[in-house]
């Protein structure tokens, strides 16, 4: 399959040993065990503590990540399991948590930090980019930071102002950033885990209209998973997934968009149309190979997210497809995003966020005549 | 690894932080809270711009701000510094001037400083310093042509911060005084002593990562100690334009940690309030703060036209306060330096100049590839392709230059 698989095991080689060991611990003390309907919250919430019981270097804080547990509850408990050293509150300013996750990354740590809303991270920006993004390739290699800037965004939640801002763009628009986005339960488990285990830092854009969905999953599965990933030095890090296979067209979704796009895609088969679901996944790094193989086979291609199109990720998702199958193309890519206007307010969202409609119609764009 | 349970920031409110260095203060020294944390009235003098030691009850002290004069090894190993860090500072300028380094923020004037910090630290402990604190960085240790790496321009640093815990130059102002108080932290919470000294300048603390960083070392109770180096300018605007506060170390108080104000062209004084601070912050005092009153002798940098914002009389005035010639009259009056000791202290300097030169002199390759190479642990596939078609580029260059050559 792809080569785009990130054989990590320098970037694991100190965990290795111990991780079989620290998971089955963790399996055995964590409440939840075995195959069960859990949400995307618990599924990151898991994740968080599964990384803490198996390394004392990992550590979480930001803004009422404590006693409450996040405004979102995403690190419920972690301060009664691990104590206030391990996850804590801090002062209520983002360029300070950023700032010192980098310093305590630089001396042995794991932060995993948490901006309370997409729109609240921006004080940080300069931290992000000029520091964590920038630090390894300015002592070439010397320094690595690794640590994870989760930041719940995007929208559909009826939030007020502030609170509902795409701005994964801007971290993957910055060279030294990895940005990963989970869309199902199981990839929040499995992505969080593999952004906590990776030496460079990462963005972990969490979407929070999805926080609250429910799957069933087998964390134990997920766990063994994790081991083996680990000791084989191998993970899904940098993989996009075909998320429902298909042969007419292809929708290339992340994050949030991603159940809208399955939901276009159930709806395009009782119409008789096949339209394959791929979830990138990792924003940076990209899997080009899995999503050109997809647009390869079916011809058609439609680029779905919520942040606004124009110099935006779907726009460099459409060129680098492009680029790469433009032969194989039988209509141009299109794009449904949002539009270029600032994040509505919540009574006007659902006319600015991409839905199955506007799906479908741009599908139906696609030049199907020829 | 053990990280102790119990943390700073989350004890119960009226234990947070704040009562701490004031209980300590108030039971250590005899004071008030106030006037633990406000700056003595005076700032700290201890050898004049003449060269003679202050008598003790005009040294700016007052009680609970004491200072005792530092041992003749530390006044010497500060003065073979200066006379270092000033050769240091000249060389590079000239460096500039002929073509062999990009730019040059020169501490010209503020060599006491940039001395004193790196003196003050132990082994263990982590220095951040600024871009213009390249002398503090080589007084701590690390290769002088690695730390001017960054100004000749052909990658955006030269050394492991690691190997002499010295965090890499960082030009946009105070960013790094919050990686100092990460660092401050990480140790903190694993229970080792270190301290971490964080460096900026007055234009700096008008940024907010100042604030921030400063309240973040307080309330989690950090041995972080802050040093500004007050050299009137932030290129061309004075300090007048930044504050208008009663000095740039009363700001501590607002922090709830203590602040003093230093004769920053006295490395006698500098090492005494520094070398404290040092010691309060590891004995577990929390942060400190000290700002050093000093003078940008030369312009901002190369690129920079000082007479256009500032007089030459005002120059002048700062010249008669130069941190050097001060140390030098005062240790040849105390009989510690002769001419001798004085001889093999420039030609230790000079021998650090010859490095520079001959460093920075030589034509270093660059490497193509290296754009590459440190983005990530492991490149992504689209760097890995963007490598290739570089490769290919200059493959085909260079193959047109020898087919050119071949004609």
């Amino acid at each position: 399959m792809s080569p785009t698989i990130t054989t990590s095991s320098e970037a694991n080689g100190n965990v290795s040993a111990a991780t079989a060991r620290a998971a089955a611990k963790a399996a055995a003390t964590a409440e939840l065990t075995g195959p069960q309907t859990i949400t995307l919250a618990k599924a990151l919430n898991t994740a968080m503590a599964d990384a803490m019981h198996a390394d004392p270097s990992v550590l979480v804080f930001g803004e009422d990540v404590g006693m409450l547990g996040g405004v979102f509850r995403i690190t419920d408990g972690l301060t009664k399991t691990f104590g206030t050293s391990r996850c804590f509150d801090t002062p209520l300013a983002e360029s300070g948590i950023v700032g010192m996750a980098v310093g305590m990354a630089m001396n042995g740590m794991r932060p995993v930090i948490e901006m309370q809303f997409d729109a609240f991270a921006y004080p940080a920006f300069e931290q992000i980019v000029s520091h964590v993004a920038k630090m390894h390739n300015r002592t070439k290699g010397a320094v690595k930071l690794p640590m994870v800037i989760r930041v719940p965004y995007a929208g559909g939640i009826g939030g007020v102002e502030h609170h509902c801002d795409s701005s994964e763009a801007y971290y993957a628009h910055t060279a030294g950033l990895k940005v990963f986005t989970p869309a199902t339960v199981a990839d929040g488990y499995r992505m969080l885990r593999e952004a906590i285990d990776s030496d460079d830092p990462v963005m972990f854009m969490e979407p929070k209209k999805l926080y609250w969905s429910k799957d069933q999953v087998d964390l134990d599965a997920l766990r063994a998973e994790h081991a083996a990933n680990t000791e084989r030095g191998t993970s899904s890090e940098g993989r996009a997934a075909v998320a429902r296979p298909g042969t007419d067209a292809t929708l290339i979704a992340y994050g949030p968009s991603v159940p809208t796009a399955l939901a276009a895609a159930a709806a395009a088969a009782e119409e008789g149309r096949s339209l394959e679901v791929i979830d990138v996944r990792s924003i940076v790094p990209f899997d080009d190979e899995t999503v050109c193989a997809s647009v390869r086979k079916t011809g058609r291609a439609v680029v779905i997210a919520e942040a606004h199109g124009f110099a935006s990720v779907a726009s460099e998702i459409v060129a680098r497809v492009q680029e790469r199958c433009f032969h194989h193309l039988a209509a141009p890519i299109r794009r449904v995003t949002g539009f270029d206007v600032p994040y509505p307010a919540p009574k006007l969202e659902h006319y600015y966020l991409p839905g199955v409609d506007r799906i479908l119609d741009a599908v139906d764009d696609l030049q199907w005549e020829d | 690894m053990t990280i102790s349970a119990d943390h700073a920031a989350q004890r119960p409110a009226q234990q947070v932080a704040q009562q701490d260095p004031a209980s300590d203060a108030v039971s250590k020294f005899g004071i008030t809270v106030e006037d633990y944390m406000l700056p003595a009235r005076h700032q700290i003098q201890m050898v004049g711009p003449d060269g003679t030691l202050n008598p003790h009850t005009e040294q700016g002290t007052q009680p609970g701000h004491e200072y005792s004069l530092p041992s003749e090894a530390e006044l010497l190993a500060a003065y073979e510094q200066l006379v270092v860090g000033r050769r240091v500072n000249d060389q590079n300028s000239a460096l500039v001037r002929q073509g062999r380094m990009a730019v040059y923020p020169s501490s010209h004037g503020q060599e006491a400083c940039q001395v004193a910090a790196a003196l003050c630290l132990a082994e263990g402990d982590w220095l951040f310093p600024t871009y213009r604190d390249s002398v503090a960085v080589m007084a701590r240790g690390v290769d002088p042509v690695q730390t001017m790496t960054l100004f000749r321009g052909d990658w955006h640093g030269g050394y492991d911060p690691a190997k002499n815990k010295v965090g890499i130059q960082c030009t946009p102002l105070t960013t790094q005084l919050l990686h100092g108080v990460g660092v401050a932290h990480a140790a903190k919470l694993r229970g080792e002593d270190t301290v971490v000294l964080a460096m900026c300048g007055d234009g700096a603390t008008s940024e907010g990562d100042f604030h921030e960083a400063l309240n973040f070392a307080a309330v989690f109770h950090l041995p972080v100690v802050f040093f500004v180096q007050n050299n009137q300018y932030a290129i061309s605007v004075p300090l007048a334009h930044q504050s208008v506060a009663p000095s740039l170390a009363h700001k501590a108080v607002g922090y709830g940690m203590a602040g003093e104000r230093v004769d920053g062209n006295d490395v006698v004084a500098l090492l005494a309030v520094l070398g404290r601070a040092v010691k309060l912050a590891r004995e577990g005092s929390g942060p400190l703060l000290v700002e050093a009153h000093t003078y940008r002798m030369q312009a901002h940098t190369n690129a920079d036209d000082a007479t256009r914002y500032r007089q030459d009389s005002e120059v002048a005035e700062w010249v008669a306060k130069d941190p050097l010639s001060r140390m030098q009259t005062y240790l040849t009056d105390r009989g510690l330096l002769d001419d001798d000791r004085a001889a093999r202290i420039a030609d230790k300097a000079e021998a650090v100049a010859t490095q520079l030169r001959e460093g920075l002199s030589e034509e270093v390759p660059v490497e193509p590839q290296d754009l590459f190479k440190y983005v990530f642990s492991t490149p992504t596939p689209q760097l890995k392709e963007q490598s290739a078609m570089l490769a290919d580029e200059l493959a085909r260059d260079a193959a047109s230059t020898a087919t050119e050559a071949g004609k």
